[in-house]
């Protein structure tokens, strides 16, 4: 298996072709069975991947060939293969298996099949290429592949204004990371002379010591890039737009895989960010200020869709917190449960979505329970393991992480009750979803219920969602091992208190009503804190004002060519004389002769005046 | 050279008159029989100041210079005859601001 791995991003690739070439020519359901039987193929490559890493625990090295060779610097087309690598293949074939089947109902009545089913399996085989690579120009090449799709796939639906403009909004935001992420490779290639990952992180720990400016310089930058890919702050706007997209996109791309690669490459690099304390400080307070900041947001949405999206946004932040503080295999673990529990709550929701009529706004939902059961128990399991209740798969991944932030020296016990603010939050907006879609007044009608090929990726997610946390990821060998002390019990109990009483205050609120906060809702401060938070903290206004407009309106002034105008003046003074004298032209004979006398007279009365002393 | 003595200063003020009355016809007349004779006009302007300064000096020139403007004028009347002619046959009319194209 070893030989043939670079099969697995190969197969949906050539599918992702086949597609596009002959997508218009193929029946629905042939475009179906390749779209998922590529993916599916790839999975269970994976799998078999798996087995045989789980036996020897051998890490591979693949190289197929050198992509360039320019001056000594030979980036190759090479794969890499280790536990890293794995949990994340296996959530892309899995999860994107999963998603798939799911897309096959979904888009089911859309006219254009095929394209998507293109455009999902190239974005599969980037994702693919992004975590395989063995050095960080390949990584790039997949990076800028997932953006592309993303780009392409938020846009989908392209005949609506708005979703091309959120799908340019995507491409945009991210591009500013990828900028910075570019730079930080040519910095780390200049002083390293070298982009292979693990060559890398060798010649840097050889040339600097930890604390050094340059490999901060450096992390500074590549956290720049997992910033905009990642939605954290402060680039983080274009994932709620990113929404606008078919919803089992949503859950793909903007939930389970590629918003995550920030996390995978910060991971991959963790070497060099270990020679920087400062810019690890620096991920973990991007991390958790993000998190508050979305679910705070997420608090207040009304569209499921960016309910969900708000809520990546803040357990992104976890991650990026368990990245911060050391937490290397929690922040990859959080990863992927929440790649499960988040991947099942978008299905979920695109689900109701596809039965009740392309309804997005919650308090348009209610009674949903009794008519959508899978659906309803999707979202149930799912909002227990996002809120991180006990037992469920988000409960260890996100224990991990606020414990061991809570041993972080100096700003660790803070972190960690930010997080808690942030758990707490989580469990309130989760289950407000919960009481309000599924239980109370029904308010529409759905014209049917999910079908097998959205039931069983539903209920597959479930069983991953429940059971997720009892994994052990083959990560061990990858990350520097924690030194294993635990805090005192005392915290271990408030952390597993706190996602309880969240459930119980949205169950009080949203349930049977007994906290009564309207009252405080409709108070003045309540009020314009809710349109705050409901406009994103006016980040996107924000934006739209310090940015957008200003560069818009230096659009428009280079729109009327400023820089020509002095020619064109030149033009325009050469014409206004020669109408002039055109207009002289009539053609009449006495309009010439008396034009002609008129100068004679001119000419005559200056030629006296200047010379009266000679006429004298 | 007895009796009339009439000083040049005077004739050259008909003369100048005279030139005068006939460039402002040639301004203001729209019929080209009326153009044609201003021009009839200012030419004998012109020659009556050539005919008087030769008498002033006793010199024959001046009255040389007037018979070559009348033949000039002379030519000039053909000329413009013909061009009335033409003027009359195209356009159907003598004013000359009716005649105020490049082609015909």
């Amino acid at each position: 298996m070893s030989d043939t791995i670079w099969l697995i991003p190969l197969i949906p690739f050539l599918s992702s072709v086949a597609l596009m070439l002959f997508g218009s020519r193929l029946k629905i359901t042939h475009i179906g069975v390749l779209g998922v039987a590529s993916v599916g193929i790839s999975a269970l490559l994976t799998l078999v991947l798996a087995v045989e890493f789980m036996q020897n625990q051998q890490e591979i090295q693949a190289s197929l060939w050198t992509w360039m060779e320019v001056a000594g610097f030979a980036p190759g087309i090479s794969f890499y293969f280790d536990g890293l690598t794995l949990v994340m293949m296996s959530v892309i074939t899995g999860v994107g298996f999963l998603i798939h089947l799911f897309s096959t109902e979904f888009m089911e009545k859309d006219p254009s099949y095929a394209r998507y089913f293109a455009y999902l399996n190239m974005f599969v085989a980037a994702m693919l290429i992004l975590v395989m690579a063995d050095n960080l120009l390949l990584l790039y090449l997949g990076w800028e592949g997932v953006g592309v799709c993303s780009y392409l796939l938020v846009g989908f639906w392209y005949q609506h204004n708005a979703n091309g403009h959120a799908a340019r909004k995507a491409f945009i935001v991210t591009r500013i990371g990828d900028t910075a992420m570019a730079l930080g490779l040519l910095l780390l290639f200049t002083e390293l002379g070298t982009l292979d990952i693990q060559a890398m992180v060798g010649a840097a720990n050889q040339t600097w010591q930890i604390g050094d400016s340059i490999p901060l310089v450096a992390c500074l930058l590549i956290v720049c890039g997992a910033v905009g890919k990642s939605a954290q702050l402060p680039l983080h706007t274009w994932l709620p737009d990113a929404m606008a997209g078919p919803t089992p996109v949503s859950a793909l791309i903007h939930a389970a895989t590629m918003v995550t690669a920030g996390v995978y490459l910060i991971a991959r690099t963790h070497g060099l960010f270990l020679l920087a304390p400062t810019a690890m400080t620096v991920v973990a307070v991007i991390g958790i200020a993000t998190s508050l900041m979305a679910a705070f947001t997420a608090l207040m949405q009304t569209d499921i869709k960016r309910i969900l999206a708000y809520s990546t946004i803040s357990q992104i932040g976890y991650m990026f917190l368990a990245l911060g503080v050391g937490a290397w295999s929690a922040g990859i673990f959080h990863l992927m449960t929440h790649a499960f529990f988040k991947a099942l709550l978008f299905l979920g929701s695109g689900a109701i979505i596809h039965c009740l009529h392309h309804e997005h706004n919650i308090f348009k939902m209610g009674g949903l329970r009794t008519r959508m059961p899978v659906t309803f128990w999707s979202f149930m399991i799912g909002s227990a393991a996002l809120a991180a209740l006990p037992m469920t798969s988000g409960f260890f991944s996100k224990d991990q992480i606020l414990l061991q932030a809570y041993q972080l020296p100096d700003l660790g016990p803070s972190l960690w009750m930010a997080g808690l603010l942030g758990a707490l939050l989580t469990a309130i907006y989760s289950f407000r979803l919960v009481f309000v879609v599924f239980f109370g007044q029904a308010n529409t009608e759905p014209d049917k219920d999910t079908g097998w090929r959205m039931a069983v990726p539903l209920s597959v997610l479930c069983f991953l969602a429940m059971i997720g946390g009892y994994f052990m990821i083959p990560v061990a060998e990858v990350f520097p091992a924690s030194d294993g002390s635990h805090p005192a019990h005392w915290v271990e109990y408030v952390s597993i208190s706190v996602p309880l009483v969240g459930l119980l205050i949205a169950y009080l609120v949203f349930f049977n009503r007994r906290l009564n906060v309207d009252g405080l809702a409709n108070s003045t401060v309540g009020k314009s804190l809710g349109n705050f938070w409901l406009s994103g903290w006016g980040i996107d206004w924000l934006y739209d004002h310090l940015f957008v407009r200003p560069y818009y309106g230096l659009a428009n002034l280079l729109k009327s060519e400023p820089v020509d105008g002095i020619y064109g003046l030149i033009v325009a003074l050469n014409q206004t004389f020669n109408h002039w004298l055109s207009a002289a032209q009539t053609g009449r004979m006495r309009w010439y002769l008396a034009s002609m006398v008129a100068g004679l007279i001119i000419l005559i009365t200056l030629a006296a005046n200047l010379s009266t002393g000679v006429l004298q | 050279m007895d009796g009339l003595n009439i000083p040049l200063n005077h004739i050259l003020l008909v003369s100048s008159l005279l030139f005068a009355i006939g460039m402002l016809g040639l301004m203001i007349r729209r019929n080209i029989i009326f153009i044609l004779m201003s021009l009839e006009v200012m030419l004998n302007a012109a020659a009556l100041a050539f005919v008087a300064a030769g008498a002033r000096w006793g010199q024959p020139d001046g009255q040389v210079v007037f018979m070559l403007i009348l033949t000039v004028a002379a030519a000039e009347v053909a000329v413009g005859l013909g061009l009335v002619l033409q003027v009359q046959k195209r356009f159907k009319t003598l004013d000359m601001d009716h005649a105020n194209r490049m082609q015909g």
